[in-house]
């Protein structure tokens, strides 16, 4: 398989990823190694190419890992820092570490595979349409505001490690009215959002969960699928496709008085003090 | 900071007629291509002389004499301005990249227990010498991500105090807070933290603990006005360590990584890998969680 190295010591950002499209997209690179990563941005953002792979050996890639990728995998052995998988729209993202605020946000398509914790505001937004429908799949224990106006696709969070942490932070699923979360713990989280309601899962969620565990235990060895499995989960759907439908449209939420009520106010009012 | 010479002038006549000026020398600086132009730095080592006709030093403590000076020079000299005004402590602030600042200070002459760098990109307000980051008071910095939305009514409350406001940003505010909650109020950092970035009222509400759910229902009725809103994380710098903390909702990241003796508060790890090799621990605090870094010595809290 060809494949390259690319030590991105001192490299800006731009001339990094430059280095990476030149090679994929005029040589026909299929394996991206990056050594060294120092912060820079954008890494694999809107690559198409299904069968690349892009690999962090060593460093910690910046900001917005994976943006709007479109079909190539990514690993990072390391810790990956915010907004990994930002519109993604396809591909796969393997994080063999903790990631940081923001993950998937507005995430279209693709998988996101995540070995450690993550922060605030992890699956934001993501959405989902006919057969795309993205997933993420959370190792570690996640922060507040998982799965924050979630319109579709799949949050897994299964709480792996042994931090006194609760599996998901407040405010768990604030304003979801699309796809699923599941979460494997015994007792529902506390502050969760008001438009979810709390589910036991039924044949077909099992199924879609056993197949995200089994490729996340496919990459991170340590833990085994069978022993996840048994645990319980839990599944949060939304209990209405709009939850805020009638907070913006007019006339829904407070009524609106009709024209005349102010008018004949206003003459009431005249008529008092005139 | 001098913008022009009569600036400096009208200073130091104010400095010799309220301090004794032991030592008064221009900070070293060196010309590079990168800085174009550059107000006047000067630095004064002063002492306070108990003197009646100077204010007389009973009715207030040395830190409040210096305070009060500061906000003078700041407010009614034009084109001058207090960048540092602690002991054992100093700021540099530049309009540049960082790596310029650095060579123009050439700080590479100067050791120290604990910096702060901050590289500003100036979105609300102007960016002008004064307006880089720390923003100083006594012995206090601060270094901050984000902004305030808070800050009038944290404008306000400080002025009340008789602080002033005058560097045109908005993370100025945060350092007269602390000044004015930890030197003249006499509160533990921990609970100038938890005036800062408190638990919303839901999360108190629900509280199990009577005690601790006074604590903060207190605190946010008696400190509502030093309450931080708005996305931050920031680094206060002061002479027994540093102290990082975000906002309540982590709307700016704040990472902790330790490597030996040595702890780095960042917004991303990455940018810690560039000054240190070797890593021993990442720790990603949680929202509104204060970040203690003291020093052996310190005997605080």
């Amino acid at each position: 398989m060809n494949s390259i190295t690319i030590d991105a010591l001192n490299l800006y950002y731009r001339e990094l990823n430059f280095k990476i499209k030149e090679a994929v997209r005029k040589e026909g690179i299929k394996k991206v190694i990056i050594k060294n990563a120092r912060g820079q941005r954008f890494i694999g953002t809107g690559l198409k190419e299904k069968d690349v792979e892009i690999i962090i050996e060593s460093g910690v890639p910046g900001n917005d890992l994976a943006m709007f990728m479109d079909g190539p995998t990514v690993k990072v052995f390391g810790n990956a820092q915010d907004g990994v998988g930002n519109t993604m729209n396809n591909g796969k993202v393997f994080i063999h570490g903790d990631a940081g605020d923001v993950i998937c946000y507005g995430m279209r398509n693709g998988k996101i595979f995540i070995k450690g914790n993550v922060g605030y505001r992890v699956g934001i937004h993501m959405k989902e349409y006919k057969d795309m429908i993205p997933s993420i799949v959370v190792g570690g224990k996640a922060g507040d505001f998982f799965g924050e106006y979630m319109a579709g696709g799949i949050g897994v969070v299964l709480g792996l490690n042994n931090d006194d942490k609760p599996i998901v932070g407040r405010y768990c699923a604030t304003g979801m009215h699309g796809g699923v979360i599941y979460i494997r713990t015994e007792k529902v989280p506390t502050y969760l959002g008001k438009e979810v309601k709390v589910f036991e899962l039924n044949e077909s969620d099992k199924e879609k969960l056993k197949s995200l565990i089994e490729e996340f235990c496919q990459e991170f060895k340590e833990y085994k699928a069978e022993d996840i499995l048994k645990s319980r989960f839990i599944k949060l759907i939304p209990v209405s496709k709009r939850p805020y439908g009638r907070l913006y449209s007019p006339g829904n939420h407070f009524p609106l008085p009709e024209e005349n009520y102010f008018s004949n106010k206003k003459i009431d009012i005249e008529k008092k003090y005139y | 900071m001098y913008e022009h010479n009569k600036a400096k002038e009208e200073t130091e006549l104010f400095l010799n007629n309220y301090f004794r000026v032991i030592k008064a020398e221009e900070i070293p600086t060196k010309q590079i291509p990168e800085i174009k132009s550059s107000p006047l730095h000067y630095r004064y080592f002063i002492e306070i002389v108990d003197n009646k006709k100077t204010g007389s030093l009973s009715l207030l403590t040395e830190e409040d004499y210096v305070v009060n000076r500061v906000v003078y020079i700041n407010k009614n000299i034009e084109g001058a301005f207090v960048v540092s005004s602690g002991k054992n402590f100093g700021a540099f602030k530049g309009v540049g990249f960082p790596e310029d600042i650095s060579k123009f200070f050439m700080l590479e002459n100067y050791k120290a227990y604990a910096w702060t760098a901050h590289n500003r990109f100036p979105t609300n307000t102007p960016g002008w010498w004064g307006g880089a980051h720390p923003f100083t008071l006594l012995d206090f910095s601060i270094v901050h991500n984000g902004e305030l939305s808070s800050y009038g009514i944290n404008k306000r409350y400080v002025e009340m105090f008789g602080y002033e406001c005058t560097m045109l940003t908005d993370t100025e505010v945060v350092a007269y807070l602390v000044d004015l909650l930890v030197r003249k109020h006499g509160l533990p950092f921990k609970t100038v933290c938890d005036i800062f970035s408190p638990p919303t009222w839901d999360v108190i509400q629900n509280m199990e603990d009577i005690k601790l759910k006074e604590y903060y229902k207190t605190l946010r009725i008696v400190y509502g006005s030093a309450l931080l809103n708005g996305p931050f994380a920031f680094i206060i710098g002061f002479n027994g360590g540093l102290i990082g903390l975000s906002d309540r909702i982590k709307l700016r990241p704040l990472v902790v990584v330790e490597s030996g003796n040595t702890v780095y508060l960042s917004s991303e790890e990455s940018s810690v890998l560039e000054v240190c090799d070797k890593i021993d621990r990442v720790y990603h605090p949680e929202a509104g969680e204060p970040v203690f870094i003291f020093y052996n010595d310190y005997k605080g809290e």
